[in-house]
């Protein structure tokens, strides 16, 4: 691919970030026709996923993609580089956008969805913005696309256009816009000033250059500026963001939202403050406690939960502040950690949404009290079920394994005994609240169907399909965690 | 030779247009005029930037008659961007004119909106381009007298009491205004800036002169709306017919703001003010008021123009909040955002004017649905929402970065904080109008209704746009608001 406008063959990855908006583009032209306009996202998620994969293949040998800067006036500039975790996040991102396409096609449909051309188009603009935040080589371009993201995904949340997705909507929006708006600018603009750059660098741009005290403010301002991760008490824009369809669902919490979230809260802590820097300050030790509250707290919550989507909505954000626990016990091990658990929650946590929606679809059950014996129907989908919950509670052979084994040895190792507690404790309450809804489903006998509540069988086969994939691909990852954990490791210099 | 002329061409095309707009009386004729009119002026403020920008400060004498004792015209990059966004806002919203005017005003009464248009436009780069405090006066009543005629040519029969209402407080402002200068000419026996500023420096700077500050800063004060002496501004913009609005809220008080800028950097020098009052400080707890009290007000608004039109003074503050910080990077982007506001106030009320065309109404309670039967329209509405709120990627980012950068480098962390808070007030007002557009059933006459004809779209869409294309490569705006501001701080006019 050499030779072409950008140097060193960075065609691709310019396309990368095109491609999506094509597909944004070229939808509404087949608005009559849904087959062609299904056919339309199918192919660009197909194409962007090859785009991706032909990159990651750049960074594993070492190489450094980047873009030719735009400037936006003098001093700011949008610029993209990749570097191993932009790469995890695209990876996942791309891959999982196939999935969720195809179980879109089936839950759209199956439901009879209204606007679904606008749908489809907000879902490709959402993924053109996660792979800006992905790919975004400094702060101010991650602060351009975070924004794009929620805007993007505004529609996606309100989808059913009823007074309860305003409401929701407006949470949402205001939440999330507030949050970043009033610490997360302010803090891009103050570490502007302070370290005269907003690039990501290795090591940070901050070490040496502002006292420790400040680089708690920093901290603070950006991790709860970063409304997307979820850390209490910012989080509870996602449990009313669940009024969405499914697909948005799935994708707020696995695809793009929470994982732009913690996935910036990451970067910033190994590109701008510096991992090391941030230890020697000692002011983020704060951090770890935060975190390993809204762990504790919000699995507590999720076991009081009866309707299923709350439920995995806590889980997940008790699962997102894991990601956050890591980084802040700062070690290079925990950090990979991290990373691994971004990978590993998307793909078990979508596995999770995509059954909660099939049995929306087919059997039109809400709540885990209507449950009981549910897998008998619906063998494929709560199986499915089962393995994305062993992977939420980190049991081996599933993905959620690895991140957990990462946090662990790295809390161990430096003898931080409070991580390892809540991740001991926070074990204990997932078990509590994924395992009765799987012995539930498949040891207890199913209610007599009823007028209200017909008998039924699996939803349609784009669902299953769809739940099936990211069910083995939960499994896969644990046997196979090869290009994530080199990248990851890549992240912190250690191979 | 023409090119010469330049300074004064610009001033005296839409003043002809006006002449002739009057003597035919016939609407589609005097459009015509007034097309050819904004157009023609606004090639010749391109060629006029393109001479400031090549050759430096450009004067010109009126008749012959050297400065002091003439009137001179004098541009540099502060005023040349003043007078292009006057100019380019003018000329894009033509083709907008046209269909609105026809639809809102009486026949007999089109070739007169057209009048007050041109004059208004003339008035309005006048006050930018002179270099004499008297002549601005003049200008200045040219302008306002046209705004006067252009809101009580409304449909409403309020637009009357608005129109005298505006009349009252704008004369008032006029005469605080003479007042001011009256009393520097007294002190200094010039009128001129330049000369003004060379007198001044050397002059005590006395109870005499303050006053004269006070009165020209209250006189200018009330012509740009700033908080508290912006009442009269929202019944105006909800009352002009919709094309004058847009044309007011895009530059009428941008012009306003540059004159202010102009005597306090150049006439009575920056130095000076921060030294001896807290004028400056006064100006701080203003526009913050502005900033925030205007935006609540815009909240609780139920018809859309008024909204607007409160959010129009929340913006003021911004600008006059970057004035007040008197530094280079704040005065950067108070300038910036004179350019940026134009754009998104100018797509917010075409968009609005449009709703209005085809629905009639523009309260929110009638606007249900407008969202679904309108795309375009109230698409566009929505990016000129997002400018305002301020989110990365539209043109009010740009300002507001300008401006909390500003406010981190004087130190001054707490107020970087009260411009992102007061911004995010925007989300609550933008957002309503957002969920009553799409989040309610149209009713059965809204239904009906279609997307607005083109000609109402594409000056909006345009200027949409330019809201999206300003935020991303801001290189033109930001960089000669930059110059500007680095030229008003170099003390020389």
């Amino acid at each position: 691919m050499n030779g072409g406008i950008f140097p060193e063959g960075n065609t691709v990855m310019a396309l990368t970030l095109i491609v999506p908006l094509i597909g944004a583009v070229l939808i509404p032209l087949f608005r009559a026709k849904p087959n062609m306009r299904e056919t339309v996202t199918l192919i660009t998620a197909g194409v962007l996923f090859d785009l991706v994969v032909i990159l990651a293949d750049k960074v594993l040998k070492g190489g450094v993609p980047s873009l030719p800067p735009l400037e936006v006036f003098a001093g700011l500039e949008i610029k993209f580089e990749i570097e191993p975790l932009g790469m995890i996040f695209a990876l996942v991102a791309s891959t999982l956008w196939i999935v969720n396409s195809i179980y879109s096609i089936g839950y759209m449909r199956g439901n009879n969805e209204p606007r679904q051309t606008p749908f489809y188009i907000c879902f490709a603009v959402a993924i053109f913005a996660t792979l800006g935040i992905a790919f975004a080589a400094n702060l101010f371009t991650l602060f351009l696309f975070y924004e794009v993201l929620t805007l993007s995904t505004y529609p996606l949340v309100t989808h059913k256009a009823n007074d309860d997705a305003k409401k929701a909507g407006r949470v949402y929006l205001v939440l999330l816009l507030a949050t970043s708006m009033l610490l997360l600018l302010p803090a891009i603009i103050w570490t502007g000033a302070l370290a005269g750059t907003l690039d990501f660098v290795p090591g940070g741009i901050l070490a040496g250059k502002v006292s420790p005290a400040m680089m708690g403010v920093l901290l603070f301002l950006f991790v709860y500026g970063i409304g997307k991760a979820a850390v209490m008490p910012v989080h509870f824009w996602l449990p009313a963001a669940m009024v969405a369809p499914t697909p948005v669902s799935a994708l707020l919490h696995a695809v793009a939202v929470v994982k732009a979230g913690v996935f910036s809260v990451v970067k910033i802590v190994v590109y701008v403050f510096g991992v090391d820097a941030l230890r020697e300050a000692g002011t983020g030790d704060w951090l770890a406690y935060v975190a390993g509250f809204t762990v504790i707290v919000a699995s507590l919550v999720a076991l009081r939960q009866d309707n299923l989507k709350k439920r995995l909505a806590f889980s997940t954000i008790s699962q997102l502040s894991y990601v956050v626990l890591a980084t802040a016990i700062l070690t290079p091990i925990s950090l990979v950690g991290a990373a691994m658990h971004i990978a590993a929650h998307a793909v078990s946590k979508i596995t999770l949404f995509f059954a909660a929606g099939s049995i929306y679809t087919a059997a039109h059950l809400t709540e885990v009290s209507q449950l009981n014996g549910i897998g008998r129907r619906m063998p494929w989908t709560m199986t499915a079920f089962a393995i994305g919950a062993l992977s939420m509670i980190g049991l081996p052979p599933t993905a959620g394994f690895l991140g957990k084994w990462f946090m662990l040895t790295g809390a161990v190792e430096t003898s931080q005994w409070v991580p390892v507690g809540v991740i001991v404790l926070s074990t204990l309450l997932n078990a509590a609240y994924f395992l009765p809804i799987i012995y539930n489903a498949f040891f207890k006998a199913p209610p007599k169907p009823d007028k209200h509540h017909p008998a039924h069988g699996e939803a349609p086969w784009p669902i299953v399909l769809a739940l099936t994939a990211t069910a083995t691909g939960t499994v896969l990852l644990f046997f196979f965690p090869g290009v994530p954990l080199t990248l990851a490791k890549m992240m912190m210099g250690l191979n | 030779m023409i090119a010469h002329h330049l300074p004064v061409i610009i001033v005296l095309v839409p003043l002809f247009g006006a002449l002739l707009s009057a003597l035919t009386k016939r609407g589609a004729v005097a459009w015509g005029i007034a097309l050819i009119a904004t157009v023609l002026t606004l090639a010749a403020t391109i060629g006029l930037l393109g001479h400031v920008l090549h050759d430096g400060v450009i004067s010109y004498e009126i008749g012959g008659w050297a400065p002091p004792i003439g009137i001179e015209y004098r541009v540099d990059m502060a005023n040349a961007l003043v007078i292009l966004i006057v100019a380019t806002i003018a000329t894009v919203i033509m083709p907008y004119a046209r269909v609105s005017v026809a639809k809102e005003l009486a026949a007999d009464q089109q070739a007169w909106f057209y009048t007050m248009y041109m004059l208004c436009v003339a008035g309005l780069i006048g006050i930018a381009v002179t270099g004499d405090a008297f002549n601005a006066f003049v200008f200045l009543e040219v302008s306002s007298l046209a705004t006067y005629t252009m809101i009580a040519l409304g449909q409403s029969r309020r637009s009357l009491l608005s129109a005298y209402q505006y009349l009252i407080m704008g004369t008032i402002g006029a005469t605080f205004y003479i007042i001011g200068i009256g009393l520097l000419l007294t002190i200094t026996g010039t009128l001129n800036f330049v000369d003004l500023a060379a007198r001044i420096a050397v002059t005590p700077y006395d109870r005499a002169m303050l006053t004269a500050l006070a009165f020209i800063t209250v006189g200018i004060g009330l012509k740009l709306a700033l908080f508290p002496l912006h009442v009269w501004l929202p019944n105006a913009y909800a009352r002009a017919p919709s094309t004058g609005t847009a044309l007011l809220a895009s530059t009428a008080t941008k012009v306003a703001v540059y004159l202010l800028i102009r005597v306090y950097f150049n006439v009575f020098g920056i130095s000076n003010i921060v030294g001896d009052v807290p004028v400056l400080e006064l100006l701080l707890v203003l526009s913050i008021a502005a900033m925030f009290f205007a935006s609540f007000v815009a909240v609780f608004e139920k018809n859309v123009k008024r909204l607007l039109a409160y959010s129009s003074v929340a913006q003021v503050g911004y600008m006059i909040l970057g004035l007040s910080m008197a530094t280079s990077t704040a005065l950067t982007g108070t300038l910036v955002h004179l350019a940026n506001h134009a754009m998104m106030k100018g797509a917010a009320f075409l968009a609005i004017g449009a709703v209005s065309y085809q629905l009639g109404s523009v309260s929110l309670e009638r606007m249900k649905g407008i969202g679904r039967v309108m795309p375009v329209t109230m698409g566009c509405f929505v990016v000129a929402g997002l400018s305002l709120i301020g989110v990365p990627g539209t043109v009010g980012f740009i300002s507001k970065y300008y401006l909390v950068v500003a406010a981190f480098e004087k130190g001054w962390w707490w107020l970087a904080f009260m411009i992102v808070a007061s911004s995010l007030i925007a989300v609550f007002y933008v957002g309503r109008v957002v969920e009553v557009a799409w989040f309610a059933e149209p009713s059965k006459e809204a239904a009906k209704l279609k997307e607005a004809p083109l000609s109402l779209l594409l000056p909006t869409v345009a200027l949409a746009a330019a809201c999206v294309f300003f935020g991303v490569d801001a290189s033109l705006t930001a960089g000669l608001a930059e110059a500007a501001a680095n030229a008003l701080f170099g003390g020389s006019l």
